[in-house]
């Protein structure tokens, strides 16, 4: 008995320094190196940086002053809330050191060594240089400072607790470093680095298991963003011009991009080099395209198209052409279009209910947006609509079933 | 412009001359300057319509305020008010308040800042007239809940604090049934009684 009690004993021991170790490695060095915090050309990288992140879209809440903090993000587990990262003493990030600000990218720690959610994508962030790092730390500090408390995390037993986030950090993170690929070009290799640290790309364009963990973040082979209900699309294996075109403008030959990545664009994107937008879709590109699954459900029924075709004819056809076919940087052709396919329907869905503008950018000011029809057409209607669509001109996928449209009403509801 | 913006006529009627539903409101002719605070509310979250935020959220503020120019540019015809389904004493109660106000309960009249005419004054007081009751009741309520905001000193949320509901319904109903000017003036009967953040011109 007493064997088998120190065996227990020495095994949990054991085990919690293990959970220890995977969870401090890889913390470096904490010492204070002299730093310039009020070099312009630190701040003015670190600026382009924090765009390159969209740091700021996460860490300031609509209206509130920017990077203030307070951002609810809301995840299956509850909801994360972003933290203030002005130069404020009290409050923000005034009194930290760069290299606290290191740990908290590399490795999710806090300043006072608490343990970060990865609402905050250090899963990304692990693989920034540290010379980055710096810069993005040195345009903090170059913030106006406000005095705004972090609002504490609003999540459920057991997520709300840091042994759950040890554990889960033992499971799934890996502090690391972005390691270049020599048999890569230098600009492949630029865009991965964007694409796979700062850009935290995967945070939405990659699966997350059942405890919210990314599945294969470098594959980026897109799905259903939790709660947030839009798809985030496969990224593999789309021609690099068009990709890098579509990131500074919004909206490009036959797409546009909607919902929460019009932010991005609007806020991130659009800001970025042409050199740095080409690197990361020459890297996209090069992916290895997943298999698209077959298309799940059942096809369309007869009078369903027939009810759809009717629909569209009056109040698609007028913008989108009679064959679905668009007009130039103005509405997006829906013959042979990718986005119309997506399984789960998501987005098709959600433009419709609630409309939608692309972003406006400097190559595209004045975007033309489309109009909400959630007022206008019934669920019948508008499953039968998006059915036709998805399966005229050429295209094919499944049925939308009114239950779908029911289902993310709740998000475009005033 | 009218074909970018289709996005707005959809529910804001041709040229935004209001919706049939007798919800949406006409936006078509209001002052620029309030249009524009109204894009910028609704995008940034204070003034809480989750359709409008999510529309609104990947536009710049320099589209934010073309967009107002545009609608604030139709002038378009208004028809004739519906004849009102209240009763007399409502709508007396309405036009006192519309026209004096309270000054025992500190409510200045709607003229005192909308204009005599009630149809608006400069770029950033938008007229009262030609709106939908429902609408309009939606709308002090709102202000009266703080669920509708504007810039401190916020002096509508302040006013709209010390109506009673039957005031809100009063109001609603006189505003809505009084026909529109064919010559709106922008003359108002004295010096604003409050100040007010969101009438300090354009952020």
């Amino acid at each position: 008995m007493k064997r088998l009690l120190a065996g227990l004993l020495g095994l949990s021991l054991g085990l919690a320094a293990a959970l220890w170790w995977l969870n401090m490695r890889g913390d470096g060095d904490l010492s204070a190196a002299p730093f310039e915090a009020n070099d312009p050309a630190l701040v003015a990288r670190g600026t382009y940086l924090a765009r390159a992140g969209n740091c700021q879209d996460c860490h300031t809440p609509r209206g509130a002053a920017h990077y203030s903090g307070g951002r609810g993000i809301p995840t299956p587990f509850g909801t994360v809330y972003s933290s203030n990262l002005t130069p404020d003493v009290q409050t923000g990030i005034g009194a930290w050191t760069p290299a606290e600000f290191r740990r908290a990218l590399h490795n999710g720690r806090s300043r006072d060594g608490r343990l970060l959610y990865p609402a905050f994508p250090y899963d990304s962030y692990t693989r920034i240089s540290a010379e980055d790092a710096d810069a993005l730390f040195a345009f903090l500090r170059s913030l106006p400072a406000v005095a705004q408390p972090n609002r504490p995390h609003a999540l459920r037993f057991p997520y709300d607790t840091q042994l759950a986030l040890a554990v889960w950090r033992a499971l799934y993170f890996r502090p690391g470093r972005f390691e270049p690929q020599a048999a890569q070009s230098a600009e492949w290799n630029r865009g991965a680095y964007l694409v796979q640290g700062l850009g935290h790309c995967s945070a939405c364009h990659a699966s997350r298991n059942a405890l919210g963990a990314s599945r294969n973040p470098t594959a980026l082979a897109g799905g259903l963003i939790p709660l947030q209900n839009w798809v985030a699309p496969g990224l593999a294996g789309q021609p690099a011009q068009s990709v890098a075109a579509l990131l500074q403008r919004g909206i490009y030959d036959s797409a546009a991009l909607l919902g929460p990545m019009a932010e991005v664009v609007l806020h991130s994107t659009q800001h970025l080099t042409q050199p740095d937008l080409l690197a990361m879709a020459v890297h996209l590109q090069s992916l290895p395209q997943a298999e698209t699954p077959p298309s799940r459900g059942d096809a369309p029924t007869p009078a369903q198209l027939q009810r759809g075709a009717g629909i569209y004819e009056t109040r698609c056809a007028h913008c989108h052409g009679d064959e679905g076919q668009g007009r130039s940087r103005a509405y997006v052709p829906l013959a042979g279009n990718r986005a119309l396919l997506h399984d789960p329907p998501a987005n098709l869905v959600r433009v419709v209910l609630g409309g939608a503008f692309p972003a406006s950018t400097a190559g595209n000011p004045r975007p033309f947006g489309m109009p909400p029809f959630a007022t206008e057409l019934a669920d019948e209607d508008i499953a039968a609509v998006l059915s036709y669509i998805r399966n005229a001109w050429g295209n094919r996928a499944a049925a939308v079933q009114p239950l779908d449209v029911q289902r993310w009403r709740s998000n475009v509801r005033p | 412009m009218a074909q970018r913006l289709l996005a707005c006529t959809g529910c804001h009627g041709k040229d935004g001359r209001a919706a049939s539903d007798g919800y949406h409101p006409r936006i078509a002719g209001k002052p620029a300057g309030y249009l524009y605070r109204q894009l910028r509310a609704f995008r940034d979250g204070q003034r809480p319509y989750a359709l409008m935020s999510n529309l609104l959220a990947p536009l710049d503020d320099a589209y934010l305020r073309e967009i107002a120019a545009y609608f604030a540019a139709l002038q378009l015809p208004h028809a004739p008010p519906l004849p009102s389904r209240a009763e007399a004493a409502t709508l007396r109660r309405g036009q006192g308040l519309a026209q004096q106000g309270d000054a025992a309960r500190g409510i200045p009249a709607c003229q005192a800042c909308h204009g005599k005419a009630l149809t608006g004054v400069g770029e950033n007081v938008p007229g009262l007239l030609g709106l939908p009751v429902d609408y309009l009741n939606a709308q002090l309520g709102a202000w009266r809940t703080g669920a509708r905001r504007a810039e401190a000193p916020d002096c509508m949320a302040q006013i709209a604090q010390r109506l009673q509901p039957e005031d809100v319904n009063a109001l609603a109903h006189w505003l809505a049934a009084q026909p529109v000017p064919a010559q709106p003036t922008s003359e108002v009967p004295g010096p604003a009684p409050m100040r007010c953040g969101s009438m300090d011109g354009g952020r």
